[in-house]
């Protein structure tokens, strides 16, 4: 006599139904948190996120940093409107792909670890204030041999022909990427000063 | 003819399993140039600049991977299709048709990633050039024409089943397949959105290397243990059910300790702790299965080298994919390992052990076969020299390679994310501690190793059984336990 628990048929069966539920569940979560991550939810911001200061703050109930939006403080010194917005970060998001960053960088922790992780690249205190950010990033951007930032490591990000027009979608890119909730990650991050 | 490469020897799907096998030990040495190449560019960070840079090697040595795995999947099915189904292969002229059709498309796809790289960031360099999306940058027209050989391929084997006749093993087989192939479909689109993004990208890598690809190898396995040991169907069958149970139960949901931190809500740092920590349990359940049964057939088989890699598979798999993806995998420890080279050293061991093993082992089913049974069991030419030293260095690489990488992500944990608090400054004095520069020193001697072995494997499975005269005596499968 075959005892259930080393039956082919009860295993058959557990296959198919542990498989099945675990699926729903899947699906039915996925439902929700891609409901959650669209731009313009408290976890991801809208584009026009990019209109404002983002700052990065000690949240006490969570016990790490979180993205706060600050006040008005427009990219390269020009408001625009949600469509501009997001019309320009799409620009910047295809240019990371394009350009195939994700094989040196890491986003979201995601990619390869010869080079630093972009998500919190807007606030990383490296570009010295805020004054002059924009300006060295576009440089760095468009020369990243003439403008090295390996920090003395010998490392050099390679010429990858980008416009300027790339470069400024890019950092918009950027700027948008570093106000998403990322639930504390990359941990104990200090960012850039910024005045006010 | 005995130890002849001999096409009839084999039947229809096998001739086109070795097609598949050929090219993807040409994909295998690929890998392994490319991915030294960028091992030098860790401490020698000038070679090649602005000619061959790391992204590029990088995304070669990933990509010739992700697609000699598949090949050797591919492959392996195809070899196993017509013996499990009592059938010849049902439009197998098709499948000739996809093989050669998809081994173009590699070759264009790898020849432009080298010659172009890179495109201005419009949708015509997503659709000819190069996606940007890490294991999935083939560029869209090939997307398109890798969905058209799956189904190609999965034509001819569900159709060869039909037409034959069904079994546990194949009826997990094809209903993987079709998991397999739907969730290649959620990586081919473009968002803005880089969290809504990564959120459908991990549904194909994570989908793919922790649940189904890890199926389709169990259903290869246990094909393989029948045939290497004799193993008894109804207990290799039962086997695979229990492991569908435990891979699929905890892997599906497992999906969630990569949505930790790119935005989604944070259900998920329980929900992926929770179930990603129970995936070693099926793997360990897949050492127990292969070691019982060889135990059982007290290690009576008749290709030696083959037996060796499937044991190598189930230890490699349990220790690369179980014990390296558990130590990082609670949310409390990823945090400050995320993204760093944790993730590289558990890539290494997991990908060799879990999935290149069983191909190899598949390597050498095949040779014997093609060579006409020759024997391939204990007292080879030489004692079998060339097979045991390349699986001993491919170890001794891999593991090395494995080790050094781990002290490197231990260091960056510490020095970058804990103390230096992630900055693009603590990223670089993390990458020129000492600690680390040495742990990438080890690790390009360690490639070395491993590349010397693979060119052992290689010079091994060119000879193998050539000049062998005896034949092989098969063990058949057990009728009783």
């Amino acid at each position: 006599m075959i005892n259930w628990w080393s039956s082919e048929n009860f295993w058959r069966k557990t296959a198919i139904w542990v498989t099945a539920f675990m699926l729903a569940v899947l699906i039915g979560l996925t439902f929700h948190s891609v409901s959650a991550i669209q731009a313009g939810t408290h976890r991801v911001p809208a584009y026009s996120v990019i209109n404002q200061r983002i700052d990065y703050r000690f949240d006490a109930t969570r016990n790490y940093m979180v993205p706060v939006l600050g006040e008005e403080a427009p990219l390269f010194g020009k408001k625009l409107s949600a469509e501009e917005a997001e019309a320009l970060v799409t620009k910047g998001k295809l240019t990371t792909q394009a350009k195939n960053c994700m094989n040196c960088h890491t986003l979201l922790g995601n990619g390869a670890y010869y080079a630093p992780d972009l998500t919190k690249a807007w606030l990383d205190p490296g570009w010295g204030s805020a004054a002059v950010r924009e300006e060295l990033m576009l440089k760095f951007l468009q020369d990243p041999g003439g403008n090295p930032r390996g920090f003395g490591s010998g490392r050099r990000m390679p010429n990858l022909g980008i416009t300027e027009e790339e470069a400024r979608s890019i950092i918009a890119f950027l700027k948008w990427m570093s106000s998403i909730d990322t639930n504390g990650f990359p941990y104990n991050f200090k960012p850039i000063k910024q005045e006010g | 003819m005995s130890g002849v490469l001999d096409s009839k020897n084999l039947n229809g799907g096998q001739r086109l399993a070795v097609k598949y096998f050929s090219v993807a030990v040409v994909l295998f040495l690929a890998q392994v140039v490319f991915g030294m190449v960028a091992a030098l560019q860790y401490v020698m960070p000038d070679l090649f600049y602005d000619v061959l840079d790391f992204n590029v090697n990088r995304m070669v040595h990933i990509n010739a991977m992700v697609v000699w795995l598949l090949y050797g999947f591919i492959g392996a099915v195809y070899w196993l299709v017509e013996d499990e189904a009592g059938h010849e292969v049902v439009g197998l002229p098709l499948g000739n048709i996809a093989f050669y059709v998809l081994t173009a498309a590699v070759t264009v796809v790898v020849a432009v990633y080298l010659l172009v790289q890179t495109g201005p960031g419009e949708m015509q360099t997503i659709w000819l050039i190069n996606e940007g999306r890490e294991y999935i940058e083939a560029p869209r027209w090939a997307d398109i024409g890798i969905v058209v050989v799956m189904l190609v391929f999965f034509f001819n084997i569900s159709a060869t089943f039909m037409k034959g006749r069904w079994s546990g093993i194949s009826g997990v087989l094809v209903l993987d397949l079709v998991a397999l192939a739907a969730i290649y479909l959620c990586g081919m689109f473009f968002t803005a959105n880089v969290s809504v993004d990564q959120y459908w990208w991990w549904w194909v890598i994570h989908l793919w290397v922790e649940a189904t690809w890890e199926v389709l190898v169990g259903c290869i396995m246990a094909w393989g243990l029948i045939k290497t040991l004799g193993a008894r169907r109804k207990i290799v069958t039962t086997w695979l059910y229990i492991e569908v149970a435990l891979m699929f139960g905890s892997g599906i949901l497992g999906l969630g300790h990569h949505y930790f931190w790119i935005g989604t809500p944070e259900y998920w740092l329980s929900i992926g702790g929770f179930f990603s920590a129970l995936e070693p349990i099926p793997l360990v359940a897949m050492v127990v299965h292969a070691v019982y049964d060889a135990g059982v057939h007290k290690f009576k088989s008749a290709n030696h080298p083959a037996l060796a890699w499937l044991i190598a598979h189930a230890f490699g798999n349990f220790f690369g994919a179980g014990v390296w993806g558990f130590m990082h995998t609670l949310p409390q420890i990823n945090l400050y390992t995320h993204g760093t080279q944790w993730s590289a050293s558990h890539g290494h061991l997991a990908f060799f052990g879990a999935y290149a093993t069983i191909n190899i082992a598949f390597f050498y089913l095949a040779l014997q076969k093609w060579r006409g049974d020759v024997w391939m069991a204990s007292g080879l030419a030489g004692n079998g020299w060339r097979w045991k030293w390349a699986l001993g260095l491919l170890h001794l690489g891999v593991v090395g390679m494995t080790v050094a990488l781990l002290i490197a992500g231990y260091e960056q944990s510490f020095i970058e994310r804990a103390i230096g608090g992630s900055s693009w400054q603590a990223f670089f004095e993390a990458q020129m501690h000492p600690w680390f520069v040495m742990a990438m020193q080890w690790r390009v001697l360690f490639g070395v190793i491993t590349v010397a072995g693979v060119l052992l494997l290689v010079w091994d499975l060119l000879t193998i059984g050539a000049r062998e005269t005896r034949r092989a005596e098969f063990v058949t499968e057990a009728v009783s336990s």
